[in-house]
């Protein structure tokens, strides 16, 4: 298609004034404006001063020839096409080569035929056009990647905003991630709960872009949410999958890894939805232990067909849990082999300082790839002893003036309740509005959680502790409570919570019942008050953080204390 | 042609076979080989035979044919996917809301 008729400024370059005038009438016969310059000096002054769109030039000029003035208006378009049109009675194919090198785009043999003349005009015209297109076009392609860059720096400084308000820099996490992950849709999320475990979840989005970001700010908000307020991974992986599954285009989900680490019972509870294995790695036997994928990722099921069962492991101090990315394992070569699972475990079984298993992988990537990939994810969490971290005080924004001081509450959960719901956040809750008590809200919940779980697994399910002793056994403890737990019919856990004020501070009695058959409360009570058996820390645990803890009707009625002082 | 469809004499299934690297290139002709055919299949295969890779997202193709299809009640097979592509059905459990045979 033809554009309409546009007319040029021609530069007219001739030395001899009769072709000059020859030359200026056909052009402008031809509706264009017409420039002349008597030599090559005049030609370049003349361009510099009134930028001429095209310019026909004859070779042999005086004072400066057609061949350096092309050069040097070649110089000042710049990036421009402004097409140079050799006029020229040289005939040897060495000269017009040289018309050519010095810039020049076509050449014109004299004497001049007009038709040819208005021909090449046009198709130099077209050129230029095509050229003056296609360095609009890049413009705007680069104004548009400054624009998505920088979009990318504010949606990337909002969302570190959210994610990074967790617990990443805690002394027992490492991870290695590209600053630009987020737009991988790789995302990695850690904090406290209330009573001083650590959740982790490292995800990975489908998807690149934007798109592949969207989905992180929700999970991340569900995440820090639930986790404050003291929600097991059970609850919070059902919400993420949920709120996913209800604001993801159907083709968009999330893998994930969500960790919930106990320093207090020394185990970590893992749900792993389409990622990659993760490893406990125990140190002292050296071995790693898959945590494989048991589940469809986040987004894919609906709310009633989700399964939120985890699996749980004991772990010593110094122990390590790592979490990676498909990056890694789907790095691939030049022949596009994958870096694999096996080329991972090569890795493992070289590696001697455990501090430098990131760098070993990284540079064992690299090996096999020749470069580093920008979506590689990794997180390793080590248990540290419980006095070892701090978690931060919550804090709470109410004055305090309207805190209940004198009131009790009773609750009973049945059978069809206790399969599902976790009571513990919402008692939490409500004894956090008594602010006397905040102070050691952490103690608070552990107990809480202790005497919550055991009136569920040793009273209502009648799980043996004894089993805890050992590793296999921990496991094999853990499936017998998902087992009966889905078989549950009937059976009760009451709890009791009395708040009383005593002078200017005062005094909560917890007491939690059970359906259970009970056990035999003194021989329990002989035993040490320790930390280091897996079985029965939950009981050292209410003694050691709660007062005057005591046990009654065989075991099935459990009683703890806690005072608070006049606030400062 | 990276995509190919039969469907069955009596129109009850599709057979979507996908070649090469199953991955968001193939998007468009995937979703074009189940999308508008009348009547609409009763079930449908998808032959991986010569699917060297998948990635996640030609997961989620398969979630989006799956919903197409009828969502929980979609009949779906995957059908001769070498050990690569199993491997990654595998980790993503895609094994329990697809019939992988």
């Amino acid at each position: 298609m033809q554009a309409l008729f546009e007319p040029l400024t021609i530069l007219i370059a001739e030395d001899s004034a009769a072709d000059r005038m020859l030359l200026s009438t056909i052009v402008r016969r031809q509706g264009h404006e017409v420039l002349t310059a008597a030599n090559g000096a005049e030609a370049v002054k003349a361009f510099r001063q009134q930028r001429p769109q095209l310019v026909l030039m004859d070779a042999m000029m005086p004072v400066m020839d057609g061949f350096e003035a092309a050069r040097q208006i070649k110089v000042l378009a710049g990036e421009t096409l402004v097409p140079i049109i050799f006029l020229t009675s040289l005939t040897e194919s060495e000269a017009l080569a040289r018309c050519l090198e010095a810039g020049g785009d076509d050449f014109l043999a004299k004497p001049y035929n007009q038709v040819i003349l208005g021909a090449k005009i046009k198709a130099m015209d077209r050129l230029r056009r095509l050229q003056a297109t296609v360095l609009q076009q890049r413009d705007q392609i680069a104004k548009h990647h400054e624009y998505l860059l920088n979009e990318q720096r504010v949606a990337k400084a909002v969302f570190d905003k959210v994610a990074h308000s967790g617990c990443l820099s805690a002394p027992n996490i490492r991870y290695l991630q590209s600053p630009y992950a987020l737009f991988n849709g790789d995302l990695l999320l850690a904090a406290f709960t209330p009573a001083g475990d650590m959740h982790v979840l490292l995800g990975d989005f489908t998807g690149h872009g934007l798109p592949a970001a969207v989905g992180a700010m929700p999970l991340a908000e569900v995440f820090y949410g639930m986790t404050a307020k003291g929600y097991g991974l059970s609850e919070t992986l059902r919400e993420m999958n949920a709120k996913l599954k209800r604001i993801l285009p159907v083709d968009m989900f999330c893998c994930a890894t969500m960790l919930c680490l106990s320093f207090q019972r020394r185990s970590v509870e893992v749900w792993n939805g389409g990622m990659p294995d993760g490893y406990l790695h125990s140190i002292a036997s050296g071995e790693r232990t898959p945590l494989t994928a048991r589940h469809l990722p986040l987004g894919v099921l609906s709310p009633q067909s989700f399964v939120d069962r985890t699996e749980v492991f004991p772990m010593a101090v110094g122990d390590r849990v790592f979490l990676l990315s498909d990056g890694v394992i789907d790095t691939c070569d030049a022949n596009e082999q994958l870096f694999g699972v096996e080329r991972l475990q090569q890795v493992f079984a070289a590696n001697r300082q455990p501090d430098e298993l990131f760098e070993e992988i990284e540079q064992a990537l690299r090996d096999f790839r020749g470069e580093a990939r920008d979506d590689v994810s990794m997180v390793e969490v080590s248990l540290l002893e419980a006095a070892q971290l701090s978690p931060p005080a919550p804090v709470y924004s109410d004055s305090g003036q309207s805190c209940p001081l004198d009131w009790s509450v009773s609750f009973e959960f049945r059978a069809a309740t206790l399969k599902r719901f976790n009571p513990l956040p919402y008692l939490l809750q409500l004894l956090l509005e008594v602010h006397g008590l905040r102070a050691q809200s952490g103690a608070l919940y552990s107990v809480l959680a202790e005497l919550y779980s055991n009136a569920l697994e040793h009273g209502v399910l009648g799980l043996d502790s004894a089993l805890k002793r050992d590793a296999s056994g921990f496991t094999r403890y853990y499936q017998q409570r998902n087992t009966r737990l889905d078989a549950l019919q009937d059976g009760f856990v009451r709890v009791h919570l009395q708040v009383t004020p005593k002078g200017e501070g005062g005094c909560l009695i917890v007491r939690v019942e059970d359906s259970g058959k009970g056990f035999d409360v003194a021989r329990v009570m002989e035993q040490p008050v320790d930390g280091v058996r897996l079985s029965g820390r939950g009981l050292s645990l209410i003694r050691q953080l709660g007062r005057n803890a005591s046990w009654s009707d065989d075991g099935r009625s459990a009683r703890v204390e806690f005072f608070w002082e006049a606030l400062a | 042609m990276p995509v190919v469809t039969e469907v069955s004499q009596d129109g009850q299934k599709l057979t979507i076979s996908v070649k090469g690297r199953f991955d968001f290139a193939k998007h468009q002709e995937f979703r074009e080989s189940y999308e508008n055919l009348s009547p609409k299949p009763e079930s449908f295969e998808v032959d991986l035979k010569d699917a060297t890779y998948l990635d996640s997202s030609a997961l989620g193709m398969l979630l989006l044919l799956r919903d197409h299809a009828g969502g929980e009640n979609a009949e779906i097979t995957l059908t001769n996917a070498n050990a690569d592509v199993r491997k990654i059905l595998a980790i993503s459990n895609f094994e329990q809301i697809f019939d992988v045979a």
